[in-house]
C-alpha cells in the first residue's frame, strides 16, 4: 500500500508522545509474563541436557525416573512426531535430541512432576548412555575437510565437492568487474576479521505452560514473538492439527529475535499429553545461554579498493558464518547487507554457512548484518586513515541513494542514508575536541526490514470506542503505535482506542514480530482496516441521509456531506453512528489481511568517542550519538528507545560479550556474571537524532527502526578505538586483554 | 562446572528426601557443636550472596545450613584499642556507612563495597567473602595489607588468626571442622597512614576481579614511607602479600625508581592462570599497574605529596 | 522433612507461609504468595530483576532464603503504589518511556526508590552506579536515568 499522496499531512496523533496501554500493569508488577501463570493441577517440567558437545545416544533409560515420587510423565524424542519438512524436523530434533546430541546443553529428555524438587530429583534418575564423538566449535576449523561432521547430508547442491559436510550452503551477490575495479584503485586494503557468538540477552528466560488433552486439543501460554509460529511448530512437532491448538502470547520480557522459535513449548505439550495435566516449564539463565539460540560466530575476509580522493572502486567480501548444529541461512543476510550502504560499480559478496557443535542459531536484531558491516566499515575506515581522508566525506562520496543499484540486487527508492550522514556531519559531536587517549569513530548501518503476513480486525464498539485486534506480540511499545494509527485514521482521540494482541484462534496467520515489521505492517493493515470501517460507516450514513455513498466523506472523526450537492446534513460523529449501528445493519467493523511488502530499508549512522586506558586496554564510551531514518516516527519516544537499546546491545557486542567454549566443547560462561552485558554505569547518555525520509511503501511513510541500531556500534567503536589506541582490532569483542595485547605488540 | 542430571549414574538419587536442615543456633558454643556433629555437608550463612548462588547452581547441596547472623556481636562495629572490631555479619553497605572505619581504613571499605551490586553489598560480608576463598575476592587484599586479624570460634573456644592465613587455596580455608569466624579486627593507625584497593574488571561494575591490588602505607612527617604493605588478588591461588613490593617503597616518596621497583616486584609475584576472564600476561601486567595506582592513592590519602 | 513456618510482614501486611529450607525468598513470593512482580532473570544475583527491600535495605530476593525473613519487613513492587495512586517513579517511568518490555521495571523501580530514600539528590553517575545491579536489555538505560532524575526532582519539591 503506497504512501498517501495527500499534501504534506498534518498528523494529529501520529508523532505525539502518548502513554502506552500496558504501562500501569508493568510498573505495578501486575503484567503477566511467561512464568507468571499457574493452573489447577499444574505440573513442573524439567529438562535433562547433554553435558557433551557431540555424542551418539546409545540408549536412554527413563524407568527409574518414571517411578520416582511425584513424576507423572517422562518424554524423549520418541514421544514427538516425525515431520517430513526438514525445517520442522530440525526444530523437533533441537527440542529433544533424536540420535545424537549435537551441542553442550542439547535437550535429551524431560520430566513433569508435582513439584520443582521432585522434577529436579527425577532428572537425575534418567540414565543416558553416550558414545562421545569428536566435536568442533570454531567456524574455520569446521570448514576443514577433515573436521568432525556434525550432521551428514545437509549440504545444498551449490556447495562445491570436497568441502567438509559441515558446509551447508553458499551464496553469492554482486555486480560489475572486480578486477577492473581493483585495478583502478590507488589503495587496496585486505583484512580478515573474526567475531564471537553473542546472545540476545533478554532478561526474561523462556517460560510456558502447556496443556494438551487426549482429544488433541490444547493450549499454550508462552512468552514468544509469534504465537502463530508457536502453533505451527508445535502442531508439526507433536503431530496435531494447528486449529486444535490455541496459543496465547503473554507479555514478553525481551525477544530481539531470540524468541522467534520454540524450545520448550513442544516439550511441555508432550509432557502434558502424557500426564493429562498442564505442565509449566521455565528455563534457567544457564539453560537460556547454553541451549536457546545465540548468534552466529564469524570469520570474514574483506577487500576494498579506493582512489586517493576517496571513491571506492571495488569491494569484495567472503563471509564464513557458523550457525550451530543445524543448517542456518543467516550468512545470506550478512552477505546482502555487507555493502548495502555503498554505490559501487564492482562488488561481490560470498557467503558460506557452516555447522558446528553449538546451539542452533536464531535471529538477533538484524541477523548477519552487524558482523559483516563491522568488517566492511572497518576497512573503509582504515582506508580513510591511510589516505588521510575524512570518514564522513568518504561515506557521502560513496553513499547509496535513490536509484543506486544496491550490492545485493534491488535498486533503491527514497532512502535516508545521505540525510543521516549530513546530519552527523552537521552535529556538534562531529567536531568536538578530543583529549589524550581518546578517539572518534563512525559507522553506517543498514537493515532491510520486512513486511509479512498480517491480519488486523478493527471493531467500532457501540459506545464509540474502538477495539483493534492484531496478532503480533508487543516487544517495543507497538500497541501504542497501532492505536495511534487507528486513532489518526478514524479521527478520534488516542484514548478511545484499545489495541489487543489476539491468540491464534482469533485471527488468521501472522508472521512473527521480527524484521522491524510491526509498526510498518501491522500499522499498514490497521490503517486499511480503519479505512474499511470508515467506508462502512459512510455507507450507513449515506443510507440515513438518503444520498449516494460517495457523497459522504470522513473528516476528523465525522461523516460529512462531501459537497453542496450532497445536501445539508449535520455531521455525524463516530460515536453517534456506532450508537445506532444495530438499526443500520448491525455492528460495524473493518478488517485487513495481507502479505505486506514495501517495507522501507532503514539506514543509520553512529558517532562514538572512546577513551582507551593505555595501561590496561579498558575502553570507556565517552559520547554516543545516533542518527537514523525512521521514515515517519509514529511515537518518537519509542523510536528513540529502539535506537538507544539497539546501540547498547551493539556496544556490548563490540566490547565484552562473547560465547566462550572450552577445549571440551562446553560453554564456560553460561550466566550473566561472565556473559557480560552492559550495565548502567558503563554508558553515557545516548543522544538520538531521528530523520524522516518517508517510505513510499507505507501510507504514513513508516520504516521499521528496531534492527538497524545494533549494526553500526561494532565498527564505530572499533574505528574510535583505532584512533584512541593506535591499533585496529579485527577480532570481537575487543575486550581489554585483547586490546592490551594488540597495543603492546 | 557440571550441571545436574548429566551423569549416567545417580549418586544423589535419595537426597531430595533429606531436605537441607536450617538452624539458627542460640550461642557460639551451640553453633560449633552443631557444625562438629554434622556428618554431611554443612555451610554457614551470613550474607548468603555466595552460598545461595552455589545452591542454585547445584554446585553444593548442604545437609545443614547454620545461620549465625543473629549471634551476639555479629552485626556490630566496635572501637577496640584504637582500631575496630567488625562483626562477621556486618554487611559491606553497613561497613561503608561507618565514618570511623571508612576514615581509618578506606581501602578495606573500598574492597568490601566493590563486591557485586548495591543489592549484594546490602547482604555480603567481608568474612563471607574471605571464607568463600575465591582467589579474586575483593575484600581480602586490603584486609591482608591492613594486617587484619580474624577471630575464630571453635569447639575449643576462640583463637585469633591473621586474615592472610585463612585462605589456603581456591575454595579452601584453614578453618577446622566446627570453626567459624565471628569478627575481624582492624588495628589502630598512626597519623599519616592510609590504604587503597583497586581491581581490574572489564565493565564498570558487577564483574569478578581479573586482577587486584591493595596497598597500605605509613609515612613520616616529611612524607617518606616508613611502612608499606602490598597485596595482590586474582593472580595466584590465594591472595598474595608481596614483601618485596612493599620494601621497594620504604624510605621513598614514591619516585619513579621506587614505583618501578614496586611494579617489578608485583609482576614477579604473580602466578595467575588464563581463563574466561583474563590471560596470564594480562593479569600480570595489570596487577603491576594497579599496585602502582593504588600506591599513589594511598600515598595521597596519607597526606603525601608527589 | 516438614516445611518451615515463617511469619513476616510484606508490604505492610502480616503474612505467614510455609516453605522448604532451600527455597529463596523469590521462590516464596512467586510460587507461594502469588506476588509475581519480582522476576527471576538469572537466579544468581546478577540481574536485579528480583529486587525487593528487606528491613529497608535493597536486596536480591533470589539471594535470600525464605526462612530468613521471619520477623522481618519485606517490600515488593506490589506495595509501591498507594491504591490507585502511583508512586512518582512509577508514573514518571510511564510518562518518560523508561520501559520497553517492562521485565526489569519492577526491580529498577524498587532499586530507584531505595536510592532516593537514601540520597534524594543523586548525580547521574550515582544513579548509574546504584543501578548497576539492575540489568536492562531494551532501553540502553538512558530514559531510565532521566526518569529517575525527573522523579527525584519532583519528590524533592514536594
Amino acid at each position: 500500500m503506497a504512501l498517501d499522496h495527500q499534501a504534506k499531512r498534518d498528523f494529529k496523533v501520529v508523532g505525539t508522545r502518548v502513554a502506552r496501554p500496558d504501562g500501569i500493569d508493568k510498573v505495578t508488577g501486575k503484567a503477566a509474563y511467561g512464568a507468571d501463570i499457574t493452573a489447577p493441577g499444574m505440573l513442573f517440567g524439567r529438562i535433562l541436557r547433554s553435558p557433551h558437545a557431540h555424542a551418539r545416544i546409545k540408549s536412554i533409560d527413563v524407568s527409574e525416573a518414571a517411578k520416582a515420587p511425584g513424576v507423572k510423565a517422562v518424554v524423549t524424542s520418541a514421544d514427538l512426531a516425525s515431520p517430513d519438512d526438514e525445517y520442522y524436523a530440525d526444530i523437533r530434533d533441537n527440542c529433544l535430541a533424536r540420535e545424537k546430541v549435537l551441542y553442550d546443553g542439547h535437550a535429551v529428555a524431560a520430566v513433569a512432576a508435582t513439584s520443582k524438587a521432585a522434577a529436579k530429583a527425577a532428572i537425575r534418575l534418567i540414565k543416558v548412555d553416550y558414545e562421545i564423538l569428536p566435536h568442533v566449535t570454531d567456524v574455520d576449523e569446521a570448514m576443514k575437510p577433515d573436521a568432525p561432521v556434525v550432521q551428514e547430508g545437509r549440504a545444498l547442491e551449490n556447495v562445491p565437492a570436497g568441502m567438509s559436510q559441515n558446509v551447508t550452503s553458499h551464496f553469492e551477490f554482486g555486480h560489475g568487474d572486480l578486477d577492473a575495479g581493483f585495478a583502478k584503485a590507488d589503495k587496496i586494503i585486505e583484512r580478515t576479521f573474526k567475531t564471537a557468538a553473542t546472545h540476545q540477552g533478554y532478561i526474561e528466560p523462556q517460560a510456558c505452560m502447556a496443556s494438551l488433552g487426549a482429544d488433541g486439543r490444547g493450549e499454550v501460554w508462552c512468552c514468544t514473538q509469534g504465537q502463530y509460529m508457536v502453533r505451527a511448530n508445535c502442531a508439526e512437532v507433536l503431530g496435531i492439527e494447528a486449529s486444535q491448538l490455541r496459543v496465547i502470547s503473554s507479555e514478553i520480557g525481551g525477544g530481539f529475535g531470540g524468541k522467534t522459535t520454540t524450545f520448550i513449548e513442544p516439550v511441555a505439550l508432550a509432557l502434558s499429553r502424557k500426564s493429562g495435566k498442564p505442565v509449566k516449564i521455565v528455563m534457567t539463565r544457564e539453560e537460556v545461554l547454553r541451549a536457546t539460540g545465540p548468534t552466529v560466530s564469524t570469520s570474514m575476509d574483506i577487500k576494498i579498493g579506493m582512489t586517493n580522493e576517496g571513491r571506492i572502486t571495488a569491494a569484495r567480501g567472503e563471509l564464513r558464518y557458523q550457525g550451530g548444529a543445524f543448517p542456518c541461512g543467516t550468512v545470506e543476510f550478512g552477505a546482502q547487507a555487507a555493502f548495502a550502504a555503498y554505490d559501487l560499480e564492482a562488488v561481490q559478496t560470498l557467503g558460506w554457512n557452516v555447522m558446528t557443535n553449538r546451539p542452533k542459531e536464531i535471529a538477533y536484531r538484524a541477523p548477519g548484518a552487524p558482523t559483516s558491516i563491522y568488517a566492511v566499515e572497518s576497512v573503509v575506515d582504515e582506508l580513510c586513515q591511510e589516505l588521510g581522508l575524512d570518514p564522513l566525506d568518504v561515506r557521502l562520496m560513496n553513499a547509496a541513494r535513490k536509484g543506486t543499484l544496491s550490492a545485493y540486487g534491488p535498486t533503491f527508492s527514497e532512502i535516508g542514508l545521505v540525510a543521516t550522514l549530513e546530519a552527523a556531519k552537521a552535529h556538534p559531536h562531529y567536531n568536538a575536541p578530543l583529549g589524550p587517549n581518546q578517539g572518534r569513530g563512525l559507522s553506517c548501518g543498514f537493515w532491510f526490514n520486512f513486511g509479512g503476513n498480517t491480519c488486523v480486525s478493527l471493531n467500532i464498539n457501540d459506545d464509540g470506542t474502538i477495539g483493534v485486534v492484531e496478532g503480533n506480540p508487543d516487544i517495543g511499545g507497538s500497541r501504542a503505535s497501532i492505536s495511534m494509527m487507528a486513532a489518526e485514521e478514524l479521527g478520534v482521540p488516542y484514548d478511545k482506542v484499545r489495541t489487543v494482541i489476539a491468540d491464534t484462534t482469533s485471527l488468521g496467520f501472522n508472521d512473527v514480530t521480527d524484521g522491524s515489521r510491526v509498526t510498518f505492517a501491522v500499522g499498514l493493515a490497521t490503517i486499511k482496516a480503519a479505512r474499511a470501517a470508515i467506508q462502512e460507516m459512510c455507507k450507513r450514513v449515506a443510507k440515513i441521509w438518503g444520498i449516494d455513498e460517495d457523497a459522504v466523506l470522513w473528516e476528523d472523526g465525522f461523516a460529512k456531506p462531501s459537497g453542496p450537492n450532497a445536501g445539508t446534513h449535520p455531521p455525524m460523529s463516530l460515536a453517534e453512528i456506532a450508537a445506532i449501528a444495530g438499526n443500520t445493519g448491525g455492528p460495524i467493523a473493518g478488517h485487513h489481511e495481507v502479505n505486506a511488502d514495501g517495507a522501507g530499508v532503514s539506514f543509520g549512522v553512529h558517532l562514538v568517542d572512546t577513551e582507551v586506558d593505555p595501561e590496561t586496554g579498558a575502553t570507556k564510551i565517552l559520547r554516543y550519538t545516533i542518527f537514523q531514518d525512521a521514515g515517519k516516527a509514529v511515537h518518537p519516544d519509542y523510536v528513540e528507545g529502539q535506537m538507544q537499546g539497539g546501540a547498547v546491545q551493539g556496544i556490548g557486542w563490540a566490547l565484552n560479550e562473547e560465547y566462550i567454549y572450552g577445549e571440551d566443547g562446553r560453554l564456560q560462561n553460561a550466566g550473566f556474571l561472565d556473559y557480560r552485558i552492559p550495565v548502567a554505569s558503563d554508558l553515557p547518555s545516548i543522544e538520538t537524532v531521528i530523520l524522516e525520509i518517508p517510505n513510499p511503501g507505507h501510507p504514513y511513510g513508516v520504516r521499521g527502526v528496531g534492527e538497524t541500531p545494533i549494526v553500526p556500534p561494532l565498527a564505530a567503536i572499533s574505528n574510535a578505538v583505532s584512533r584512541a589506541a593506535g591499533v585496529r582490532m579485527t577480532e570481537l569483542p575487543m575486550s581489554p586483554p585483547r586490546l592490551l595485547k594488540a597495543m603492546s605488540a | 562446572m557440571h550441571e545436574s542430571g548429566c551423569a549416567a549414574f545417580a549418586p544423589f538419587a535419595e537426597s531430595w528426601k533429606t531436605q537441607m536442615r536450617y538452624v539458627k543456633p542460640e550461642s557460639y558454643e551451640a553453633a560449633s557443636a552443631v557444625l562438629v556433629a554434622e556428618q554431611g555437608i554443612a555451610r554457614i550463612l551470613t550474607g548468603g550472596t555466595d552460598v545461595l548462588v552455589m545452591l542454585k547452581a547445584e554446585v553444593v547441596e548442604p545437609d545443614l545450613m547454620v545461620d549465625i547472623k543473629h549471634l551476639p556481636g555479629m552485626r556490630d562495629i566496635v572501637s577496640e584499642d584504637g582500631g575496630y572490631r567488625i562483626g562477621a555479619a556486618v554487611s559491606s553497605a553497613q561497613l561503608g556507612e561507618h565514618a570511623g572505619v571508612k576514615a581509618m581504613w578506606p581501602g578495606v571499605v573500598e574492597g568490601a563495597e566493590l563486591i557485586g551490586s548495591t543489592q549484594v553489598q546490602n547482604r555480603a560480608t567481608m568474612v563471607g567473602n574471605l571464607c568463600t576463598a575465591s582467589p579474586a575476592a575483593d575484600s581480602v587484599p586490603a584486609l591482608v595489607t591492613a594486617n587484619a586479624i580474624a577471630r575464630v570460634h571453635g569447639p575449643d573456644g576462640a583463637r585469633d588468626v591473621p586474615v592472610v592465613d585463612i585462605p589456603i587455596g581456591p575454595g579452601k580455608t584453614s578453618l577446622l571442622k566446627g570453626e567459624f569466624i565471628t569478627s575481624t579486627y582492624l588495628p589502630a593507625r598512626p597519623d599519616n597512614a592510609a590504604d587503597a584497593y583497586l581491581r581490574f574488571i572489564p565493565r564498570t561494575e558487577m564483574d569478578i576481579a581479573v586482577s587486584s591490588a591493595a596497598v597500605s602505607l605509613e609515612l613520616d612527617a616529611s612524607g617518606s614511607v616508613t611502612a608499606a604493605f602490598v597485596a595482590l588478588g586474582a593472580v595466584a591461588p590465594t591472595v598474595r602479600l608481596v614483601p618485596d613490593a612493599g620494601a621497594a617503597l620504604i624510605g621513598t616518596k614514591l619516585d619513579a625508581a621506587a614505583i618501578a621497583g614496586l611494579v617489578a616486584a608485583a609482576e614477579a609475584a604473580c602466578s595467575p592462570i588464563t581463563d574466561k576472564r583474563g590471560t596470564i600476561e594480562f593479569r600480570t601486567k595489570t596487577a603491576g599497574v594497579l599496585a602502582k595506582r593504588a600506591a599513589h592513592i594511598a600515598y595521597s590519602r596519607a597526606g603525601g605529596k608527589t | 522433612m516438614k516445611m518451615i513456618p515463617v511469619e513476616t510482614t510484606i508490604n505492610g501486611d502480616r503474612t505467614e507461609f510455609l516453605c522448604n529450607s532451600d527455597e529463596s525468598l523469590l521462590d516464596v513470593l512467586r510460587d507461594r504468595l502469588g506476588l509475581t512482580g519480582a522476576k527471576e532473570g538469572c537466579g544468581t544475583g546478577d540481574c536485579g530483576a528480583c529486587s525487593v527491600t528487606l528491613n529497608g535495605r535493597l536486596v536480591c530476593s533470589c539471594l535470600v532464603l525464605g526462612v530468613e525473613v521471619d520477623g522481618a519487613e519485606v517490600e515488593t513492587i506490589e506495595g509501591m503504589a498507594d491504591g490507585e495512586t502511583l508512586h512518582p517513579l512509577q508514573r514518571i517511568f510511564i510518562e518518560e518511556a523508561a520501559l520497553q518490555c517492562g521485565i526489569c521495571t519492577p526491580g529498577i523501580l524498587i532499586a530507584a526508590k531505595s536510592l532516593l530514600e537514601k540520597n534524594p539528590d543523586p548525580t547521574d553517575t550515582e544513579v548509574r552506579y546504584w543501578l548497576a545491579g539492575n540489568l536492562c536489555r531494551c532501553t540502553g538505560y538512558d530514559k531510565i536515568i532521566k526518569a529517575v532524575q525527573k522523579a527525584a526532582a519532583e519528590m524533592r519539591a514536594a
